[in-house]
Order: C-alpha cells, then sequence, then structure tokens
C-alpha cells in the first residue's frame, strides 16, 4: 500500500552489560499490518517490544517508526541522545499494553483512560471524557467507568488497559504478552478486543503464546530466539512448516 | 430469551442461617479487670492532694496557656510545611538520575540527621551573631540588598526554620521509601504514555506513594508538637512547655502545670489523629478489592433493577 514501514529495525541489538540480549533483528511492519512474535523466554521478543517506544535504548543497529530514528537524533552524521523531552514525544503515538496491566490503582477506569490525553496531549476534559467512554464501551467495560481496578477482573483490566493506550490515538500498538498473567476463561475477551483492532486496521506488534490467536489474526509471524530472528513469514507456513529445527522444537512444545 | 427450550435456572430458596454468635467470656472478664485498676487509679489521683487539682482547675483555660498553645500549633504547623516540602525535594533528589542533585540530599541527610536537635536549634538562634548582616546581590561585585537581622525579632522565625531543617531529613528518608514502593510497572505504564518525569512523579508515583508516606508522617507531625518544646534553645519562650514552666515555677507548683500542657497536648494530637484518620482514607482509594458501601449500595440497587426488569418481561 505505501512504501514506508510503520517499523523498520536493522540490525538492532541490545546489551545489558555484557549480556547481549538482542543481536541483530532485522524486520518490517507496514501500515495496518498485525505481527506476531513467538518464542521462548529469555529470547528478547520483550525487549525488542521495548525498544520501539525507546523504554530501553538500542545499542547498534537502526530502528525506525513511522520512518523517524527511535531514540537518537542524526545530526552531522553522528547520533545524539534525545532530550527526555522529545523522547517523551516520541512514545506519545505508540500505545503499549504490559503483561500485568499496570493500571494506575488510583485511579478509577475511567481515570485511567483519560489521564494522559489531559496532561500529554492537553486536550480538553470534556471531550476527552466523551471520546473515553466510548473507548470503554469498545472494550465492553462501559459500565465499569467508575471502577478502580482492584476491583475488576484481570481480563477486565487488561480491556481497560487497552483502552487507556488507544486513547492516546497511537498509530502503532505494542503488546506485551497481554494475556499471559491471565486465567484461561479471561484470554478470550481480551484476545476479542485485540481481534476486533486489527480488523479496525490498528498497526500491532503481538508478542504472545496464544498461537490460535497468531494464526488466525496475524499477517507476518516471528519466531524468536537466543536474540535473533530465527524464522519469520505468514503465520500459517511457520506453524504449518517450520524450517529450522530450533522452530520445530519449540512449536511441537507449545502446539 | 423465549424462544429457550430449557426452563431457566431458579435461585434455589435456602433459608438465612440464624447462628448461635461465639462467645467471648474471658474479653469481658479482662475488661473488667482493666475497668476497675483504671477506676483505682483515677480514684487515687483524684484524692491525692499532691496534685493540686484546684490549680490544675485555675489554669487550664488561662489566656497564657491558650495563645501559647496556639503558638505551638503554629510552629509545629509552619516546621513540617518546611519539612514536607524539602523532605520530597530532597527525596526526589535522592532518586533523581543526576549525581550532583544525589549526593547534594546526601550531604544534607548527613548533616542534619547526624546532629542533635537541640544543636540546630542553638545554632539558630546564634545566626544573627554568626551572620549579622545580610546582603543580597552578586558576591564580591555588587550587592544591592542589605538586612541588618539583629533587629528583627526572629526567635519565632529561627525556631519553625530550625525545626523544619531537621524535619526534611527525617521527612526526606520517608517519602523515599513511599516513592521506591511503587511498583516499577507503574513509572513504565506512565512512560509509555509519553508522561515526563516530572509527571510521573506528581500524578502517578507520589500519590500511590502517600499510602505508605502518610502514617510515618502522622508520627512526625505528632512528635514535632513536643518536640517544640525544645525551641526554648533558640530561645522562644511562648510555646506551650516553656510557658506552663514559668507559670509553675512562679507558683512553685510544677505538677498541676504538667498536667495542663499534657492536657493541651492530648488534644491537640486527637484532633491531628482524626486528620490522619480522612487523610488516609482518602489515599487508600483503589487499593482494596473490598467495596466501599456507597459501592455496594449502588451494585445491590442494580442487581435489584435487573431483577425486577426480568421479572416484568
Amino acid at each position: 500500500m505505501t512504501d514506508k514501514p510503520m517499523v523498520s529495525a536493522q540490525a538492532v541489538c541490545k546489551n545489558f552489560g555484557a549480556l547481549e540480549v538482542l543481536k541483530g533483528v532485522t524486520l518490517e511492519v507496514q501500515p495496518r499490518e498485525v505481527l506476531c512474535m513467538v518464542g521462548p523466554s529469555g529470547s528478547g521478543k520483550s525487549t525488542f517490544l521495548r525498544c520501539i517506544n525507546h523504554l530501553e535504548q538500542v545499542n547498534a543497529g537502526r530502528l525506525y517508526v513511522d520512518g523517524v530514528l527511535v531514540g537518537y537524533a542524526e545530526r552531522g552524521g553522528k547520533l545524539h541522545e534525545l532530550q527526555p523531552r522529545e523522547a517523551a514525544k516520541q512514545r506519545r503515538d505508540i500505545g503499549m499494553v504490559f503483561q500485568h496491566f499496570n493500571l494506575f490503582p488510583h485511579m478509577t477506569a475511567l481515570e485511567n483512560v483519560i489521564e494522559a490525553p489531559i496532561r500529554v496531549k492537553k486536550r480538553h476534559k470534556d471531550e476527552v471524557v466523551e471520546s473515553a467512554r466510548k473507548l470503554l464501551d469498545r472494550v465492553g467495560l462501559a459500565d465499569k467507568e467508575k471502577t478502580y481496578p482492584a476491583q475488576l477482573s484481570g481480563g477486565q483490566q487488561q480491556r481497560v488497559a487497552i483502552a487507556r493506550a488507544l486513547a492516546m490515538d497511537p498509530k502503532l500498538m505494542l503488546f506485551d504478552e497481554p494475556t499471559s498473567a491471565l486465567d484461561p476463561e479471561l484470554v478470550g475477551e481480551v484476545l476479542d478486543v485485540m481481534r476486533q483492532l486489527a480488523f479496525d486496521g490498528m498497526t500491532m506488534i503481538v508478542v504472545t503464546h496464544e498461537m490460535g490467536f497468531a494464526r488466525e489474526v496475524a499477517d507476518q509471524m516471528v519466531f524468536m530466539d537466543g536474540g535473533l530472528v530465527v524464522e519469520s513469514g505468514p503465520p500459517r507456513e511457520v506453524l504449518a512448516n517450520p524450517q529450522r529445527e530450533r522452530t520445530k522444537a519449540f512449536l511441537s512444545k507449545v502446539l | 430469551m423465549t424462544s429457550v427450550k430449557k426452563p431457566p435456572v431458579e435461585p434455589a430458596q435456602a433459608e438465612a442461617i440464624a447462628a448461635v454468635p461465639l462467645r467471648h467470656p474471658w474479653r469481658w472478664i479482662g475488661a473488667a479487670i482493666v475497668l476497675l485498676l483504671a477506676g483505682l487509679f483515677v480514684y487515687g489521683a483524684a484524692t491525692n492532694g499532691n496534685y493540686h487539682w484546684d490549680t490544675y482547675r485555675a489554669y487550664l483555660f488561662d489566656r497564657r496557656i491558650s495563645t501559647a498553645a496556639w503558638n505551638t500549633l503554629q510552629l509545629t504547623f509552619w516546621a513540617m510545611v518546611i519539612g514536607v516540602t524539602l523532605g520530597v525535594v530532597l527525596a526526589v533528589m535522592r532518586l533523581s538520575p543526576n549525581p550532583v542533585l544525589r549526593s547534594a540530599a546526601w550531604m544534607y541527610l548527613w548533616i542534619f540527621r547526624g546532629t542533635p536537635v537541640y544543636v540546630q536549634l542553638v545554632f539558630w538562634g546564634l545566626f544573627t551573631s554568626l551572620y549579622p548582616h545580610l546582603a543580597f546581590g552578586i558576591p564580591f561585585v555588587h550587592q544591592f540588598a542589605h538586612l541588618n537581622i539583629q533587629t528583627l525579632n526572629a526567635a519565632f522565625f529561627f525556631a519553625s526554620l530550625g525545626l523544619g531543617l531537621n524535619e526534611a531529613a527525617y521527612m526526606a528518608e520517608i517519602v523515599r521509601a513511599g516513592i521506591t514502593s511503587v511498583p516499577e510497572g507503574q513509572t513504565e505504564a506512565a512512560t509509555a504514555l509519553g508522561m515526563s518525569w516530572s509527571l510521573t512523579m506528581r500524578r502517578i508515583v507520589l500519590p500511590q506513594a502517600m499510602r505508605v508516606i502518610i502514617p510515618p508522617t502522622g508520627n512526625e507531625v505528632i512528635s514535632m508538637l513536643k518536640t517544640t518544646s525544645l525551641v526554648v534553645a533558640v530561645p522562644y519562650t511562648l510555646d506551650l512547655y516553656t510557658t506552663q514552666r514559668e507559670i509553675a515555677g512562679v507558683l512553685y507548683r510544677p505538677v498541676p502545670l504538667l498536667l495542663v500542657a499534657s492536657t493541651w497536648y492530648l488534644a491537640i494530637t486527637s484532633i491531628l489523629m482524626i486528620g490522619q484518620h480522612y487523610l488516609e482514607r482518602y489515599f487508600a482509594r483503589g487499593s482494596s478489592r473490598h467495596l466501599t458501601a456507597r459501592q455496594l449500595r449502588e451494585l445491590a440497587k442494580a442487581q435489584a433493577q435487573a431483577q425486577g426488569g426480568a421479572g416484568a418481561r
């Protein structure tokens, strides 16, 4: 559709001290595309996700979101670390959903959703509340706007977290194992919301262990191991006909 | 609904349980013993002439005493305002990524926690002798304002400042404990939403830290109320403790005046504790799975409406 990818990673490396977590990840995500990342724990999936919105700083390689270099400014052939203000500005357009929801416990569901649009984007409160109510309705929680997170089930909390991220009108949504902390019967309600989001054309990168969801929703699937992309392609192909031994071994355990 | 073949599940009607409550005879016996002992002590104190209850009654609402209590309350208030404000600043500095701020805060804590508050108060009392003139301007170049602070009656100011600066060092550690008690995921979520560090602190971290900060701060306020009795070191002499001591000195009766002062301290502390209770309740919002009485009422109402609606259909 367009020649500019939403996310473009070129040999992205990340290390924590001597520990190399990402050893050169290269991939592209086109607008309106859903990418599912799978792989064993410790393979660097979450770290890669966190690099995309600069929660972690990339050590080598280049990472672009919507054509803009993440975390650095390139001036005169040199990379300069970003001012915190500029980094915060980059993050505004990228929504993130965490494994443990990380809702603000001292705020009601509605307050969680309206906080950032009002404080960060300085939008008018009435208008934000109106769109927040629509978002809560969209994730099926219209009746829970006055409820505090501790009084919601895990699945409900995660749906509020999705609404909170959507309230910033992101052009890209990152999901870091969004259903891993949920009871099995609550996983479905969160996946339903994500499925609808993908159907509405949101660009999404999803780190997940839900192979069924990946097969059904993802346009592209990436299998990561040891900080590298081992295999990638359309999910049906990767899942049904893995080429690499490592992928086969992993899939035989989770499928 | 009507097209469903299966009959709707009717909730089985069961009788509400009316159990015999558990008896606690030893609690009653214990309470009786405690009440008896307390009664004996009160009787003993009331009939003991050495307490001079007539003097107690005469001075409990003495003008000098109530004014002194008001002064003590003001001292406590200003010292805590300085202490809490500076304490928050110091705590944030100690947790800041900036090494200059971190070391400066550490130095402050080292000095103000490491020396007795009494000594600090004496020092603030001598401040005017150490620095009789204050000049504002650019050092060695130009001064545009001179202040001869020896001419100021600054005992109250220095007493509040001395207590407040000392308190800040302790408050800093309380606030720091509160901030570090907030899970990292909160900061991460806020950062991911594009919030700046200061906004994250103000809106996300500090409100949650308050739950941890308030109980020990209540302690500090109550402790400060009584620490004000040290301001005679400055010397500031219009506080409750010093005032009652002066009156007692003239009357030669220390016990009843001490009881007068204690009554005032106790009364003020009680009021402060009520305030703390409401503060704690405010900042505990959302921290529990338990629904508040109002939320329960609303849910029950919604349930009744839903059942009523279903029954009518």
